[in-house]
């Protein structure tokens, strides 16, 4: 099992040493500064919207929500309107709780087994929950940041953002939290992975993959900003040049910056043909997303035909004689 | 072999870590006790299924048609474009392991691929290699396996080892629901006649005569008399069912388990003796019928299409007879197939009203479209507006539980219904611990047709998380009954008990009901349903 994560490991070093020795010896930078980047962007846009097309070109034939909570059915009896939602309203409210609060993933529960009981008991395990949470928000604090790099002027949000972000600075340069719980977070799903014995079993490269490759982008992030001090000046006038379609190349940026540069593009063309791709499936999970109220509203199945069935006429005549000698109804005498 | 090994020696012999192999690398060893016989060719040819064949799974060579691949990766591709849930859920799992501990049969196997996770990914494998560029480019490193006959045997032998309970599918960030991917995944295998018997041959027998059973109309007449007998020694009372009855009120459909096996028929008792009560109290006129006598549906553990092939007689009765609406009697996965299913199959039903019970006027607008109402629903209705006469001291010996079966708690949603119900008929009701009920509920571990005799020890292990809660109330309360609104409860579950807490016995909601019922003119009863004295009428001694 080991040589699964050692896979993604040694692929991570590889995607290090590319642009690192391209840039060194090679002096590819207009191909890592420009090249890379538009193309990788592309890829990734237009992977991730021809995934959703594609899968919403597949049909939902029949209503099929997970229900979690009691139905609507006698006026008397509370319906839980979230978690089996009978109401459009109620469905949206069911997304968004699952989608911005991984309503789902906070029912987990933990089990464990006392053999002399014997006894299996389940208790409520909240820690993926928490740090998948803190992984996700710390993640996306630190791309709206990064979009200061490609506005101008920057919006009022990004820079709120940014305060907030920073309320703990001691010194300087300002330290940003969103980095650090980032870091925290993606070890933590990391070393679960390896040290919980089911999910390592389950685990396979393309797990780990992901994984290393953020931890390599924020690692080297926090080289350029707590560490090596790069030429924010420069990186802004190059990202600005892309934004723009005018890209230029200050001499004054450092090889770091163009790994972690080289590292997000294979994070964005590694997306759409990944499990990354939960992102946009999300919102097409037939198990969240439809209302429950199948027997109220007759759900339209586009592909629904014709089917051979055994008819009551003929099952009579299977059984006449037998029913009628039974004292049954028949709608044929003989 | 499970039934050999005493329950602690069971548990003794568990073990949850996997092994050190790899699952891909782990070749599938198919286990006595773990597997069902395979399907009867009769049954399949009767259904005018492909490649109906004597074959065993122990057999190294499965009979397969020669381009079998060609046949499952069709198939495959077929569905994908059929079934967005097959396609999002094959993208979409990130493999976080929530749902691993969740399943029944994982926690009672220890079997790595019970883990709901890796059941997918038997399939997700095959997908990645099929239809994804990922999988195509780099092979193993991403997941991906080209299908062979070792991985065709772990699909079969792995999906039924799983009974679209969707209890994984309530863990699941993404709502992947692992029901979704068993139900299609045999539906693949049956395009190459790989099913079993136990699903195979009651389909083929609801297909000819109606019910699982293969019961013929005549003799199932003769099965309810046995009832009506064995209530008018009780109630001294005559009961006077009638069937496929042209102009009755409501018809009635249930699972034919409940005319056939204890104690699934003290249910049935229940439900002929409410109807009567209300036909001697109100005047309604239910009738039974014997072409839609079976409310379960097998065929929805074959395949979309064997399920609306026998659904569809129940509308079609209905229409036949000319009753307003449909009443549904106690059932897990019929429930699911007429609430998330039957109307966009079988439908429209504008032949039929919009259900209102006659007799507290309730308008269940809830069913409005699919115009069947649970009994669970209709007898809740009853209690609450006091039209029934109920006497629940007649159930004291009674200490309940109640166990919700996976398909009303997970695909319907009926949690308060039931528990109204026994509340009002029992005085004594204790809950399970809550992440064991409700939409967390443990299944039977014999659902979607896996009851059968041969695969018993597979059966005790699914059901151990259940029995196991039962247990806790058991010497907690001293529970001594367990209540369900499931035909395979009431068929499963007992066995079950007997295995890990013999002092624990199985009841449909409404054998309690009719236990309390008071029946105009009845004489005093002295027993319940089952002849068991009455503790009242031994405290009056």
């Amino acid at each position: 099992m080991e040589d699964k994560y050692k896979f993604a490991g040694i692929a991570i070093i590889v995607l290090c040493c590319f642009p690192l020795v391209c840039i060194k010896f090679l002096g590819m930078r207009y191909v890592f500064g420009v090249l890379i980047p538009y193309t990788a962007l592309s890829i990734f846009l237009l992977g991730f919207i021809s995934k959703v097309i594609g899968w919403s070109m597949s049909a939902v034939p029949f209503r099929i929500p997970t229900t979690c909570g009691q139905q609507e059915s006698l006026p008397w009896i509370k319906a839980n309107k979230i978690d089996c939602p009978f109401t459009k309203k109620g469905v949206v409210i069911r997304m968004l709780l699952e989608i911005f609060a991984f309503r789902s993933l906070f029912r987990n529960t933990k089990f464990s087994m006392d053999k002399n009981g014997p006894k299996m008991t389940f208790s409520w395990e909240l820690w993926l929950w928490v740090f998948a949470l803190a992984f996700h928000y710390s993640f996306l604090t630190v791309i709206i940041r990064h979009m200061r790099f490609f506005t101008d002027p920057i919006p009022l949000c990004i820079t709120i953002v940014e305060k907030l972000d920073g309320i703990l600075q001691i010194g300087l340069p300002g330290i940003f939290i969103s980095g650090f719980v980032l870091l925290g977070a993606i070890c933590f799903l990391f070393l679960r992975r390896i040290m919980i014995p089911q999910v390592r079993y389950i685990s396979l490269a393309a797990d780990y993959f992901p994984l290393l490759l953020i931890i390599a982008i924020v690692l080297s992030g926090m080289y350029m900003r707590y560490i090596s001090k790069v030429d924010v000046v420069g990186i802004k006038s190059f990202t600005m040049g892309l934004v723009m379609f005018k890209p230029v190349i200050p001499d004054t940026i450092s090889v770091m910056f163009y790994i972690h540069l080289f590292l997000v593009c294979t994070l964005l063309v590694y997306f759409p043909f990944s499990k990354l791709m939960h992102m946009g499936g999300i919102f097409l999970s037939p198990t969240r997303n439809l209302t429950c109220d199948t027997r109220q509203k007759r759900h339209i199945n586009p592909w629904n035909y014709p089917v051979k069935v055994h008819t009551y006429e003929e099952y009579e005549d299977d059984f006449r004689e037998k029913m009628i000698e039974a004292g049954l109804p028949v709608e044929k005498e003989s | 072999m499970a039934k050999e090994l005493k329950p602690q020696e069971f548990i003794d012999s568990l073990n949850h870590q996997p092994p050190k192999k790899g699952w891909m690398d782990l070749p599938v060893e198919i286990k006595k006790g773990r597997y069902c016989y395979v399907a009867n060719p009769k049954s399949l040819e009767t259904l005018g299924f492909p490649y109906a064949r004597k074959w065993d799974p122990l057999e190294e060579d499965w009979k397969l048609p020669e381009n079998w691949q060609e046949i499952l990766h069709n198939g495959f591709k077929e569905r994908l474009k059929r079934f967005r849930s097959i396609k999002v859920f094959m993208d979409t799992c990130v493999r976080c392991g929530a749902c691993a501990d969740k399943c029944h049969f994982f926690l009672g196997t220890g079997d790595p691929k019970n883990m709901p996770v890796l059941r997918a990914e038997l399939l997700r494998s095959v997908y990645r290699n099929d239809f994804t560029m990922m999988g195509k480019l780099l092979g193993k490193a991403a997941g991906a396996r080209k299908m062979d006959a070792q991985i065709l045997k772990e699909w079969w032998y792995y999906l039924f080892q799983c009974s679209e309970c969707r209890r994984c599918s309530v863990f699941c960030p993404y709502g992947i629901d692992t029901a979704e991917i068993t139900i299609f995944g045999r539906e693949l295998l049956n395009l190459l006649g790989l099913n079993i018997d136990w699903i195979a041959t009651p389909v083929s027998n609801c297909y000819m005569t109606g019910n699982h059973l293969g019961i013929q109309p005549h003799a199932f007449k003769d099965m309810i008399d046995f009832f009506v007998d064995d209530i008018e020694t009780i109630t001294g009372l005559r009961m006077e069912p009638s069937f496929n009855q042209k102009g009755a009120d409501i018809l009635f459909v249930t699972p034919s388990g409940d005319v056939f096996a204890d104690p699934g028929t003290y249910t049935c008792m229940g439900y002929l003796m409410l109807f009567d009560y209300l036909k001697r109290e109100y005047g309604l006129n239910i009738t039974w019928s014997t072409y839609a006598s079976e409310g379960g549906n097998f065929g929805f553990f074959t395949s979309h299409e064997t399920m609306k092939r026998l659904n569809s007689k129940m509308y079609a009765e209905a229409k036949r007879l000319g009753v307003k609406w449909i009443l549904g009697g106690e059932c897990g996965h019929m429930w699911r197939v007429i609430n998330q299913y039957m109307d966009t199959m079988n439908g429209p039903a504008d032949f039929l009203e919009v259900p209102v019970s006659p007799i507290t006027g309730t308008p269940f607008t809830n069913a409005a479209s699919t115009k069947m109402v649970h009994i669970a629903e209709f007898t809740a209705d009853l209690i609450k507006h006091g039209k029934l006469k109920l006497d629940p001291r007649r159930n004291d010996h009674l200490k309940v539980t109640f166990h919700d079966s996976c398909n009303p708690a997970r695909g319907m949603g009926m949690f308060e219904e039931p528990r109204y119900v026994i509340q009002n008929v029992c005085k004594h009701f204790y809950e399970m611990p809550s992440s064991t009920i409700r939409e967390q509920t443990f299944c039977c571990g014999s659902g979607s047709g896996l009851n059968a005799g041969e695969n018993m020890e597979l059966r005790l292990a699914g059901g151990l998380p259940r029995a196991n809660a039962v247990k806790y109330v058991h010497e907690k309360f001293g529970v001594n009954m367990l209540a369900c609104v499931c035909a395979i409860d009431r068929a499963a579950l007992p066995t079950l008990m007997n295995y890990w807490v013999p002092e624990v016995n199985v009841t449909g909601l409404h054998e309690l009901v009719a236990n309390a019922l008071v029946m105009p003119d009845e004489q005093e009863r002295t027993t319940d349903l089952r002849g068991e004295p009455l503790q009242s009428a031994e405290d009056s001694e």
